[in-house]
């Protein structure tokens, strides 16, 4: 069972890594145009500075 | 427009794009520029996106493009000298239409955030829920004692604060409901989220062995899933709706001692001398001071045939200039003007739709106390029972509080609406009240106005003439801004014309033009004009050679099949208009509709809705004109199509974005499919309810068998949810 001491505060890490990345999302206005984003990906050319 | 019906790959102009290096990243934000926000109506994939970016960035003054798919927009940087005009004529010439929307209409903001501040809390939720449920897996699997209680602390230390956090939503709005003595949803959610925490905490302290941390979070969760749908889907409508308002931006033409400057309407005072452009709306309530012209009074009165105006007439702010320039002092404005009486009239339907109960009010009107009483019911039972043991009553009081809390019902409204709203904006239909799309499914009965609404409100020649002579009166009134004579070119494109050159147009506002065609006089104008006796049509006089031009004004698309398919379901079908006997009589005919009305002034337009609802009628009113306000405000549910003024816009409950009329079948079809659904919902939710408390009332509920139904119902109700045609 020693081996929890180990894996919970991991997991905890890991999901708090999750909960950061996803206010960093809603931070920098990401699900601004859901349908946009999905269109991007088609374009021919390589997008490579998305606007703010 | 209607975002169904794409066009083949193929017919999409950045097919054909070449290649123009991307200079973003080379332009920086300079001073002395500003934002654009351009609505585009038919961008609707990647290479519209690409060729529309692409274009605009290519061109050496704009510093910044950037397209918004989901919203169909586009936000442009320019320099401040960098006219509107410029960038949508830029942006036609891409292959797309632009329209220009007003950045101070359209800023409101307000909405998104709270829609944002929703997502982050359920995010919040979304991931304590997962990591206090993977730590309830290990508890409800076996784990006793010391590590019981070590996994109770930190399910403990991760659901606590999220629940300060995450369902302070249910709290302020539970509390705002106590306060003026009232029960409503948040309530018993409150309750049970707060009962349930507090409990579990208490068990944790004292090494119990039930903790409802899981239940307290998946509550929160699946709750605000469906407060948050419910705001997205109003958002996504009242963003369209902004839209729509902000394409007209609100400025006037004042005559100032330098000449003609465009200033805001806000700041126009009566006694303002100002200019109405041919092509342009009356901005404010006047008295004609100078020039001569027609307007077109269709959306305050519904006449198709303009009315021709001169010094001394009185206008009104809605009218639409036609053919010459015209000089008015205002004699109205702002909230004196006819428009902003019109408001009044709204704001009291407002309040008279807002008493509208929804099927959710009526649902929670039964349930928040029935959820108190047999919580209740619980803990006093089992004080009773076990003779005393608050400890153990209070832990089924809770369980019973959690079992029966309306996580299903939470969701069976939101998530069948959000299905259906998205259904209709896709098919070109703007659902703008909340309870809009219940009362359409309600509708027993169908109320059009003609002009703009079942028509075009633009007219088109029935007279078949002479290729010469049709040429002719082309080559007259291809100058002219008129809407007939408009029709008269529209009409002789279609038709291998031989060419004719006129010479010396000159436009005579409010009577005709005329112009010289080898040296004769030729005229096209009113029969008065011209010297014809009462003739209600548009004379074209060939060096005394008399034509009379006959118009119509022609059906929308579709509206022939509405007519059709309202009959089919069995729903009368009535046509209001405040236009000629004949013209109404001769559309009836053509649409088979036998119960109309002609002449009908705006007030008996809303008297007749005032009838039909007193005898408890269901009607559906569809009109576009501001004679229409009235009725519109008055009926069950009212629908305004896009073409209509603001102040009707605002009155309807729905906005038909699409051109074709027939869509408001569909749209009455979703309504009916959306209320069976949310009937199914709650039938799922009883049933779950009927099978779940008596469980939890004799003591059997265990934090899994919670978990499990909660989850289990609230994904049935989603998945039913899907089912709305």
């Amino acid at each position: 069972m020693e081996v929890l001491s180990l894996l919970i505060p991991v997991s905890l890490c890991l999901g708090a890594v999750g909960l950061f990345g996803f206010f960093w999302t809603m931070r920098s206005k990401q699900y601004e145009d859901p349908d946009g984003d999905a269109a991007r990906i088609l374009r021919t050319d390589y997008d490579d500075h998305p606007a703010d | 427009m209607s975002t169904a019906e794409y066009p083949g790959v193929a017919a999409c102009p950045a097919c054909v794009a070449t290649p123009i290096a991307i200079r973003r990243a080379a332009k920086d934000a300079t001073e002395g520029s500003r934002e654009l926000h351009l609505s585009l109506p038919t961008i609707h994939c990647a290479a519209c996106i690409q060729t529309v970016e692409r274009g605009l960035l290519a061109r050496e003054e704009i510093e910044d493009a950037r397209v918004n798919l989901t919203r169909k927009r586009a936000t442009v940087r320019v320099p401040a000298t960098t006219s509107d005009e410029d960038v949508v004529a830029f942006i036609a010439g891409l292959g797309y239409e632009a329209t220009p929307l007003d950045s101070a209409t359209l800023s409101v903001g307000e909405a998104d955030r709270s829609a944002r501040d929703l997502a982050m809390r359920l995010g919040v939720a979304g991931f304590s829920m997962m990591n206090v449920m993977l730590l309830s897996v290990a508890v409800w699997s076996g784990a006793t004692d010391a590590t019981r209680d070590l996994f109770h602390w930190l399910s403990a230390l991760i659901a606590l604060p999220t629940i300060v956090f995450s369902a302070r939503p249910f709290y302020t709005s539970a509390w705002r409901a106590l306060k003026v003595a009232h029960l409503n949803m948040d309530v018993p959610i409150t309750l049970a989220i707060l009962l349930a925490a507090g409990m579990s905490l208490f068990e944790t302290i004292s090494h119990g062995d039930h903790a409802y941390f899981d239940a307290a979070l998946s509550l929160t969760f699946f709750l605000l899933a469906g407060r948050y749908l419910d705001q997205k889907m109003r958002s996504v409508a009242r963003s369209a709706a902004t839209e729509l308002a902000a394409m007209e931006a609100p400025t006037a033409l004042r005559i100032g001692e330098s000449g003609a400057e465009t200033v805001s309407l806000k700041d126009v005072a009566v006694g303002d001398l100002l200019l109405v452009q041919p092509g342009s709306r009356v901005p404010v309530d006047g008295e004609v001071v100078g020039g001569a012209s027609e307007l077109d009074r269709a959306f305050l009165t519904g006449e198709t045939d303009p009315v021709a105006v001169s010094i001394g007439t009185e206008v009104k702010a809605g009218e639409v200039n036609l053919t010459g320039a015209l000089q008015i002092r205002a004699t109205a404005v702002g909230e004196n003007t006819l428009l902003h009486a019109l408001a009044d009239l709204v704001s009291m339907a407002e309040q008279a739709k807002s008493k509208y109960n929804s099927l959710a009010d009526r649902a929670a009107r039964i349930y928040a106390p029935l959820v108190h009483i047999l919580a209740f019911a619980a803990f006093v039972f089992w004080l009773w029972m076990t003779g005393g043991d608050v400890r153990h009553a209070m832990n089924i009081a809770v369980a019973v509080l959690i079992i029966t809390c309306p996580c299903a019902l939470g969701l069976a409204v939101p998530a069948v609406s959000t299905v259906a709203s998205g259904r209709l904006f896709k098919a070109g239909l703007l659902v703008k009240h909340a309870t809009a799309l219940e009362r359409l499914a309600e509708i027993d009965e169908v109320v059009f106005d003609k002009t703009g609404t079942l028509t075009k409100g633009t007219p088109r020649l029935i007279t078949q003439l002479d290729p010469q002579v049709h040429a002719t009166a082309s080559a007259l009134a291809q100058g002219s801004g008129h809407p007939r004579s408009k029709a008269i070119v529209a009409a002789g494109r279609g038709r291998d014309l031989p060419s004719v050159t006129v010479t010396d147009i000159t436009e005579q506002p409010g009577m005709g033009v005329q112009g010289l065609l080898d040296g004769r006089t030729v005229r096209l104008g009113r029969a008065e004009w011209i010297g014809v006796e009462g003739e209600s049509a548009t004379i074209l006089d060939i060096d005394g050679q008399i034509f009379a031009l006959q118009f119509e004004d022609a059906l929308r698309d579709g509206a022939a099949e509405l007519i059709e398919g309202l009959k089919a379901q069995g729903m009368p079908v009535t046509l209001l208009s405040g236009d000629t006997t004949a013209a109404v009589s001769k559309l009836a005919d053509e649409l088979l509709i036998t119960d109309w009305q002609a002449g009908v002034l705006p007030q008996d337009k809303a008297e007749v809705l005032r009838e039909k609802a007193a005898q408890g009628k269901r009607v559906l009113m569809v009109g576009d004109g501001l004679n229409d306000v009235g009725a519109l405000a008055l009926a069950h549910v009212s629908i305004a199509p896009a073409s209509a003024l603001e102040a009707t816009r605002v009155a309807a409950d729905m906005v038909l974005v699409s051109g074709n009329l027939s869509r408001i079948i569909e749209g009455i079809k979703t309504a009916k499919s959306a209320r069976s659904r949310i009937l199914e919902n709650f039938a799922v939710a009883a049933v779950y309810n009927m099978i779940a408390v008596p469980i939890a009332f004799v003591g059997f509920a265990t934090p899994l068998a919670a978990a499990i139904a909660m989850s289990s119902s609230s994904i049935i109700v989603s998945l039913n949810a899907l089912r709305t045609k």
